[in-house]
């Protein structure tokens, strides 16, 4: 009965088709349909769209700021999760699940609450920080927060920490604990130990929660639309545009799967360099 | 006066008491083991010698020198975990040479001491690999080896070969005696395995609820047991009219303690008897001569001591 438990799988094989692949394809092949202002989506087989992407300047603005940000924000989240996970880690038992609660707790908290909470900090002049800081007189003017990348940065950096935070623990977690005292025993002061025994052996934690937070900053859309707003466009919130304001599926069809096209191969890339570089040592 | 001193060395866990005033003096080169139960202490001892766990009473003196008074990273101490610990993303020759580097010593000695090092564990041929790739008894040596090439002052062994298999166990046992008589360094071992103890030792300290029973080399506490705990601990033993008396110290005779045998167990180099007498249940351990040995059920007179 070799075929049973490919058969036991139908159902979810069905479920994944019906909801992931059909509608995938059908985005794929959108974006080689034509469009006009009167004459709507014309389904033909051209290459227009994938020529304007790839050749207007104005795509490649937005695509290298959507993963600029993406970067930024990685990066942000690696230097100030990565130390947080490990004080988490070291911390006493009543405490440590306190603060876990207090740094996993936001993921229970919609993404829009979230940013709208640093919109009505950072939000114009009418931002409880830009009013403090202009009444103090430490500001002339209200710090550029809105539809600035920086703002779009910190905020995405705040609402996908936790995941880094995460990805850096489960790795601390497999830590062997008398490694660090065996180090110290053998004359290494604390920043030795930190720097050449915990680091190099969580790094694969931080490789990981890096891919996860890079493909979820690539691809946010709550954040950005909020705090970028029209002005600031990435990938995700024009795709969204092209659909729902100017009607032009197809385009957006093509930067959507774009934008698919570009996670998956770092996300691959980066995985394949990882597994190649710590193979042997973390089998 | 004594190399290592140990005065009544204390460490409480909020009430809990997990040592209570151990006393020790350790002579430069001993082989001393700590032998108990699980949660005696013996741990616990080890990581206040190592600066892992700070005491809660009493001292610790090294050389004559108050030992508590310096950092862990100071203390010059080699280590070995009972879990290894080693450095998963560093080479064997990295491993052991982790310990020179700290100390500042230069690359070109660094290599030729890790690898005099490795020869000495046995394990020349593995200097590039990493830990996961060596057998448990391989990542042992290593550990030892790490723990070796600083020079330590004092060697600690936590359980170095409860991870090992009977057979290996046993090999290892042997090895680690030559080496710690070859480098002659000054060792403590903890362990629970009364055999492993004994193989390994000048003298051992027995362990029960954090104090010391009894200090003595492995022969006299096997022979002169201080306490009850003692004998039980380091062997099996008969209650026998109120004296303790060793199975393998009992003879089958032609007149003695009369009993009618209940078991009879076959172990390779001995049997193994359960006698049924008038003053309980005696276990007997007779060699295999190859000769006829009394069955179950037959009805045997035991001797031993001054009667055999
Ligand atoms: N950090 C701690 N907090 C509270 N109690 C502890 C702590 N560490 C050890 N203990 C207790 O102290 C006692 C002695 O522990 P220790 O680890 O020294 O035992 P051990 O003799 O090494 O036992 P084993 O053979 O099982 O390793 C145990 O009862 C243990 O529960
Ligand atoms: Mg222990």
């Amino acid at each position: 009965m070799r075929t049973t438990p490919y058969l036991m799988s139908l159902p979810a094989l069905a479920l994944f088709a019906g909801v992931v692949v059909v509608p995938l394809a059908m985005t794929v092949l959108l974006s080689f349909h034509d469009w006009g202002q009167y004459k709507g989506i014309e389904p033909v087989f051209i290459l227009k769209n994938w020529h304007e992407v790839l050749s207007d300047s104005y795509f490649h603005e937005m695509f290298g700021r959507t993963f600029r940000i993406a970067f930024c924000v990685t990066l942000l989240a690696a230097l100030l999760g990565a130390p947080e996970a490990y004080i988490l880690n070291r911390m006493k038992s009543p405490w440590r699940g306190l603060f876990l609660l207090v740094i996993l707790g936001p993921l229970l908290i919609s993404v829009v609450a979230r940013t709208l909470g640093w919109a009505l900090l950072f939000g114009g002049s009418s931002g409880l920080v830009n009013k403090a800081l202009i009444n103090l007189g430490l500001a002339s003017s209200p710090l550029p927060f809105m539809f600035t990348e920086t703002g779009v940065i910190v905020a995405l950096t705040h609402v996908l920490m936790p995941y880094m935070v995460l990805a850096v623990w489960a790795s601390l977690q497999r830590l062997d604990p008398q490694i660090e005292n065996a180090a110290i025993a053998l004359g290494a002061g604390p920043f030795t130990v930190l720097r050449r025994i915990v680091l190099p052996q969580v790094m694969p934690g931080i490789l990981s929660g890096a891919v996860i937070v890079f493909a979820l900053a690539a691809s946010a859309f709550a954040t950005p639309a909020i705090i970028g707003g029209r002005r600031l466009k990435v990938a995700s919130t024009l795709a969204y545009d092209e659909f729902l304001n100017t009607l032009n599926w197809p385009l957006g069809a093509a930067v959507a799967v774009l934008l698919l096209v570009a996670l998956v191969a770092i996300v691959w890339g980066t995985n394949r360099l990882v597994e190649r570089r710590y193979a042997q040592v973390f089998a | 006066m004594a190399f290592l001193e140990l005065e009544n060395l204390s460490k409480a866990f909020g009430t809990y008491k997990a040592v209570d005033g151990l006393t020790l003096s350790v002579e430069k080169g001993e082989f001393v083991s700590l032998l108990g139960p699980s949660g005696c202490g013996k741990t616990t001892t080890l990581q206040m010698i190592a600066g892992f766990v700070e005491p809660s009473g009493g001292a610790i003196r090294l050389g004559g020198k108050d030992l508590l008074a310096v950092k862990p990273a100071k203390r010059g101490l080699g280590i070995v975990f009972q879990s290894y610990a080693l450095f998963p993303h560093m080479t064997v020759a990295e491993n052991v040479g982790f310990g020179l580097e700290m100390q500042g010593v230069a690359a070109a000695e660094r290599m030729t001491r890790v690898g005099e090092t490795l020869e000495l564990v046995g394990l020349g041929a593995f200097t590039a690999r990493f830990p996961r790739q060596l057998s448990g008894g391989q990542q042992q040596r290593v550990a030892l080896a790490r723990a070796l090439v600083i020079r330590p002052q004092i060697l600690l062994l936590d359980e170095p070969l409860s991870n090992l298999d009977a057979k290996l166990r046993e090999g290892m046992q042997i090895e680690l005696r030559q080496i710690q008589r070859t480098v002659g360094t000054t060792t403590i071992l903890v362990t629970h395995d009364q055999a492993e103890a004994m193989a390994l030792s000048d003298r051992i300290v027995v362990m029960n609820q954090g104090r010391a029973e009894q200090i003595a080399p492995p022969h006299e506490a096997y022979e002169k047991p201080a306490t009850a705990f003692v004998a039980n601990f380091l062997g099996k033993t008969n209650l026998v009219n109120g004296a303790s008396v060793r199975p393998e110290r009992i003879a089958f005779a032609a007149s003695g303690l009369a009993g009618t045998v209940r078991t009879r167990i076959f172990q390779g180099n001995h049997w193994l008897y359960q006698v049924d007498t008038a003053s309980g249940l005696v276990t007997v351990i007779r060699q295999n001569s190859g000769d006829a040995m009394p069955a179950e059920g037959d009805t045997v007179h035991l001797a031993w001591g001054a009667a055999s």
